[in-house]
């Protein structure tokens, strides 16, 4: 179909390269999202306390995690304009065939997120000390509600490609056409994942709130705002961690409707099982492929009632659904890469678990202002802060790879979207572009954000106190 | 109207925003070398932008997700076909954005100096490829049959491109310039005013001559009284910079760029990418639209939310409204 055959490069076509960019472009701009879905909502929480009690250590709060969701946000913002770019630059012929659909919600995020997000925490940044106190706190807010907004926009154009709604196919114009935008934005796969989105981003939050007030209580400094951010951050930790696992079961039950190979894929399921069969494998040693296995602790029934919520419920295998497949779609292999989606089902899982273990020890072990603990306690609360981050990281590997080969759940495959007049070099070169920049980037924003934590958090009320003629805040 | 007469007006409406919006902060960051003599000099030139570059940058994000939703054939041949040089003009745009964000968290000056260079070059390399990108989309670039593009990096490289380039190079510089005059005070105020009388002429030269070229190119009534239009405000600017109306000149520059890129939307309807291959291949706002019942629910979308974006945007700018001097920049980093 296309005019211009694929120009390789050592072995290397503008697909593989094209997906292993998107894929890499794409963890990165999602290793700062959830912080700034997370910490926004929890820093305009400490403000309202601030606000409402007038108590300084709230503020103290406020302004040492605020300063914190900003540095994150930048990188948000910066790496966020290369996702939407390279719909065009790398996927133009996805990008064709969707872009009457899966471009509303895209512009629909623009128009009433991102200028909102952009503009009132421009307000928020440079308004201390220039608007009053209300209306300074409803700009934190409303930058909450845009980040938010945004985050559904995106998950509802994620969701079409998982699951497909509100679109009719224009056979002339090879192209999904919208016919229900009210479809797309309610798509069942939207609203349970959202959900899922949020309350792992504050659960991840949370635990850097322990991480950082951790490491000034183990150097026994800041000790009344600290401890109050400690127990703070704990309860987010685990209240987002709670939520995550029911709204991750509301998700896995849209998945089995929807997506029945992906749920089968997660379980390594070849043969289609009902009730005690049905089991959901814990850890299995040799390969997840069935055929092999040497060794496994199963659960029985578990996996029947994850996917149906009864005990007897029958779950489709991957043999069977791949059969289905070539029978709807013609000759081909239907399953994704089921060691990838196996293991990244349960590590996603156990990490966050992981995570939300640590903060229910942190709640018992700091409770009554306890604060003296022992180093290794402090230690394991700053070191598992990235727990929720790699839930959420492998969750999305999950998600993405659980949908190969399609780019568009039973419309179209990945190998059908990339562009066609992209040559592997340019690719290659963008891979290494991007690679350079954002390895500088991180190793930039990790001294940054080390540099912040260590200044603690006294240093930015000094900000308020200035000469009536300094900016507040300043470049 | 029809609903894609109707969005190729919003597309060119938001290109326009962000143009003039993002066209004074990326003259700020170009002016840093020139007007910036030490440290709190340049801090003075970076806060006039500080709390609204990034609102602005926003307007491309929105502009490129408009354009996705409304033409998406247009976007996906022009984003896949302008590779390279969207690849730069990220690089770019990266650069300069966490080089804003970053400058003041380190003390050293070569800390600094990193980052004000990379807010320079993350300034005058977009400034340089928007009209490079521009140009070429009005002058038609080499599409097949299937509106793939079939050029390299080098094909944009033109003399028409390069002069658009230029054109946009030079005008934003001389915009920033105006708004640095603007949102100042003191030596720096004067400084950026007489380096503002010396870029006008350039860049009265250089937009004169690509406008033209675009005229004499595209010829039309509404593309005529565009470009008259665009270089009469642009000679006024400069008067009235000569006579110290700050902001009278800083509103006749906002005008030069709205009737300038006015006039390549003129000069580019009914395309939206022509093709130098064969005029069949165009693609044009026909069959590049997206279906009606998507255009239909964008408009609801545009048509209410434009008219709030605008509304509390304006709040932003009139709660930043004072100028800044080194008086109020605080010592140290923040």
């Amino acid at each position: 179909m296309h005019m211009l055959a694929a120009q390789n490069l050592w072995g290397l076509d503008p697909l593989t390269l094209s997906r292993w960019q998107f894929g890499l472009t794409t963890v990165y701009h999602f290793l700062f999202v959830p912080l700034t879905i997370g910490m926004v909502f929890l820093v305009a929480i400490m403000q309202t306390a601030w606000v409402r009690t007038n108590n300084e250590k709230w503020l103290k709060l406020t302004k040492l995690f605020g300063k914190l969701f900003l540095i994150n946000f930048a990188m948000g913002l910066v790496t966020g304009l290369v996702q939407e770019f390279q719909f065009g630059m790398n996927w133009s012929d996805y990008s064709r065939f969707v872009g009457d659909v899966f471009g509303a919600p895209l512009a629909m995020e623009g128009l009433l997120a991102f200028f909102f997000e952009a503009t009132f925490i421009g307000l928020w940044i440079f308004g201390w000390g220039r608007l009053s106190k209300k209306v300074h706190l409803a700009t934190i807010w409303i930058t909450n509600l845009g980040v938010w907004l945004s985050a559904y926009f995106i998950l509802a154009a994620n969701a079409f490609m998982q699951h497909p709604v509100g679109f009719q196919l224009n056979e002339v114009k090879h192209r999904a056409e919208l016919t229900d935008i009210g479809a797309v934005l309610t798509n069942i796969v939207a609203l349970n994942q959202f959900p899922h989105t949020v309350t792992a981003s504050i659960m991840y939050s949370g635990a850097v709130i322990v991480a950082v007030a951790a490491y000034h209580l183990k150097r026994k400094q800041y000790l009344d705002s600290m401890y109050t951010g400690l127990r703070y951050g704990l309860w987010a930790t685990l209240i987002g961690g709670i939520g995550t696992v029911l709204s991750g079961d509301g998700l896995g039950l849209a998945m089995v409707q929807t997506q029945p190979m992906k749920m089968a894929a997660a379980e390594a399921l070849y043969k289609t099982s009902s009730g005690y069969d049905a089991s959901f494998s814990l850890f299995s040693w040799g390969t997840p492929d069935g055929h092999s296995e040497i060794f496994s602790v199963r659960i029985p029934y578990l996996l029947s009632f994850l996917s149906t919520h009864t005990l007897n419920g029958t779950v489709e295998g991957l043999n069977d659904l791949n059969a289905q497949y070539q029978h709807l779609y013609g000759a081909g292999d239907y399953m994704p890469i089921i060691w990838l989606t196996y293991w990244s089902f349960r590590w996603m899982i156990g990490l966050g678990v992981l995570a939300m273990l640590v903060a229910l020890v942190g709640l018992v072990l700091t409770r009554k202002g306890r604060v003296q603990l022992p180093n290794w306690a402090w230690n394991t609360a700053i070191w598992a802060s990235p727990l929720g981050l790699l839930a959420i990281s492998i969750g999305w590997m999950f998600t993405e790879m659980g949908r190969q080969p399609w780019i568009v759940f039973s419309l179209m495959k990945t190998s059908a979207g990339v562009s066609p007049g992209i040559t592997a070099l340019d690719v290659l070169l963008s891979i290494v572009v991007f690679t350079l920049i954002y390895g500088i980037l991180a190793v930039v924003e990790f001294k940054i954000l080390r540099k912040a934590i260590d200044a603690g958090p006294d240093v930015l009320l000094e900000d308020q106190r200035d000469d009536a003629d300094q900016l507040t805040v300043a470049y | 109207m029809a609903l894609n007469q109707l969005w190729f007006l919003i597309v060119g409406f938001l290109f326009i925003g962000y143009f003039v919006l993002d066209g004074f902060d990326f003259g700020v960051g170009m002016a840093l070398p020139f007007l910036g003599k030490d440290d709190t000099d340049r801090r003075v030139l970076i806060n006039t932008i500080g709390p609204v570059w990034d609102l602005n940058e926003t307007w491309v994000v929105v502009a490129g997700a408009s354009l996705f939703a409304s033409f998406p054939e247009w976007y996906a041949s022009l984003f896949s076909g302008f590779y390279l040089a969207l690849l730069l003009l990220l690089a770019a745009l990266i650069a300069r954005g966490v080089a804003f964000e970053y400058r003041g968290k380190g003390d050293s000056p070569r800390w600094r100096a990193t980052f004000d260079w990379m807010i320079v070059i993350g300034s005058a390399l977009p400034a340089l490829l928007w009209g490079v990108a521009f140009a070429n989309i009005v002058a038609g670039v080499p599409l097949n049959a299937q509106h793939i593009y079939t050029g390299t990096l080098f094909t944009l490289l033109n003399p028409y491109g390069l002069l658009g380039g230029l054109m946009t190079l030079s005008v934003f510089f001389l915009h920033g310039l105006f708004f640095i005059v603007l949102k100042t005070e003191g030596e720096i105020k004067d400084r950026a005013r007489q380096l503002a009388k010396k870029v006008g002429y350039v860049a009265t030269v250089i937009a004169a001559s690509f406008l033209l070229w675009t005229l004499f190119a595209h010829l039309s009534l509404l593309g005529a009284v565009l470009t008259i239009v665009a270089a009469l405000a642009l000679v006024a600017a400069q008067a009235a910079n000569f006579a110290k109306k700050d902001g009278v000149a800083f509103t006749l520059m906002v005008v030069t760029i709205i009737t300038a890129v006015g006039a390549l939307f003129a000069a580019l309807y009914p395309n939206v990418l022509p093709s130098t291959t064969n005029p069949a291949y165009s693609l044009t706002i026909e069959n590049a639209s997206s279906s009606h019942y998507t255009l239909t629910v964008m408009t609801w979308v545009a048509v209410i939310m434009l008219p709030f974006v605008l509304a509390y945007q304006t709040w932003t700018y009139w709660v930043f409204r004072k100028r800044v001097s080194r008086k109020n920049i605080p010592a140290g980093s923040h």
